[in-house]
């Protein structure tokens, strides 16, 4: 390999030229969303935000948004052999536990075809149906909830 | 008194039955049942530990690590259930008959029923189906040794739990582990379980 000298010979020149204009080093100090940090320091993690531990259900932000789920879920196993949410949310259950039931549309496969459960491509809940924390928006957003769709005439 | 004279007053009382015999037959066995009894209920401490537990690869490698995740082991003020809390009645009687039957995990042991994982999970469904029984059985009674639904303050209760607690629960219509299955470990194929 012939370019490896070469490229130590790039470096070596490089190192010496930077150390001439050492003030004008870009060390990462950009200010985002998390604040700001530079690559020689490591910022302090954010305290995790309390889980909500019960609420009743939380209205959509804008159409087709998944539910959000209002309650703790710690623990919840969703895997090949248990799925924890269905055995409230699932058709068998809701009426007795009083959750909100499983909407029709998690019964179709990919093909359109309408299963008698929940679809396997729907299955796992928490793809889409997120646990909410005491938090508020990182960033503003213009999502409107469905009133919106109305016509104003 | 000679030396002599001494020792045949020992002998002579020695052999008495009346006096000495009794006595030391009762002193043995006094001694003899303590040593026995406390050997007895040390052995069967030790086995109550969740280090005992733990010390074959069985436990330490699957249901043990599986626990670590949840709420028994770590949680907001540090108090936990061991594996003895949940698994072993409290009650001697109870202990005891838990621990003959225990006898049978031994066995298994032995001829390694479970010694790798595949073959633990394999088993798992039997294995839980066995303990969801003794706990359906003798009404969570491990459960309530420190849930004890008397003490429960609804208000302090998610929704959820309120709703289910003062029904199901509270009309004994269900007990604890009919709703609160997998909270310690992972669970096996769950079709046909009920509520499931």
């Amino acid at each position: 390999m012939k370019i490896l000298p070469l490229m130590m010979i790039v470096l070596g020149v490089a190192v010496s030229g930077s150390s001439l204009a050492q003030e004008e080093v870009n060390s990462g100090g950009l200010a985002t969303i998390r604040g700001a940090a530079t690559i020689d320091e490591t910022r302090k993690a954010e305290a995790l935000k309390r889980v909500h531990k019960d609420k009743n259900p939380v209205a959509r932000n804008y159409v087709h948004q998944p539910p959000v789920v209002p309650h703790q879920t710690r623990g919840y196993r969703v895997d090949k052999n248990s799925n924890k949410c269905l055995t409230c949310h699932g058709w068998k259950y809701a009426a007795e536990t009083g959750a909100t039931k499983v909407s029709l549309t998690h019964f179709e496969t990919r093909d359109g075809k309408v299963l008698s459960d929940v679809s396997p491509r729907r299955y796992f809940c928490s793809q889409c149906h997120v646990t909410q924390a005491d938090a508020r928006p990182l960033v503003e957003n213009t999502f409107k909830p469905v009133e919106s769709l109305k016509n104003d005439e | 008194m000679t030396q002599e004279s001494k020792m045949k007053r020992i002998w002579h009382y020695l052999k008495s039955p009346s006096s000495a015999g009794l006595w030391l037959i009762l002193a043995l066995g006094f001694a003899g049942g303590v040593i026995f009894w406390g050997g007895f209920n040390t052995a069967l401490e030790v086995t109550n530990t969740e280090e005992f537990c733990i010390s074959c690869h069985e436990m330490e490698a699957n249901v043990y690590e599986e626990y670590k995740e949840t709420i028994h082991y770590s949680n907001r003020s540090g108090v936990r259930a061991t594996c003895p809390d949940c698994h072993v009645p409290k009650k001697w009687t109870h202990k005891i008959v838990r621990k003959i039957a225990a006898s049978k995990e031994v066995w298994g042991k032995l001829t390694g029923l479970i010694d790798t994982r595949e073959k633990f999970v394999d088993h798992r469904r039997s294995m839980a189906e066995r303990e969801w029984k003794r706990m359906k059985d003798n009404d969570s009674l491990e459960c309530r040794n420190c849930h004890n639904f008397e003490y429960m303050d609804f208000s302090e209760q998610g929704n959820r739990s309120v709703k289910m607690h003062s029904d199901a629960l509270a009309s004994g219509e269900k007990t604890c582990i009919d709703c609160h299955k997998g909270i310690a470990h992972e669970l096996p194929d769950m079709k046909g379980v009920d509520n499931w």
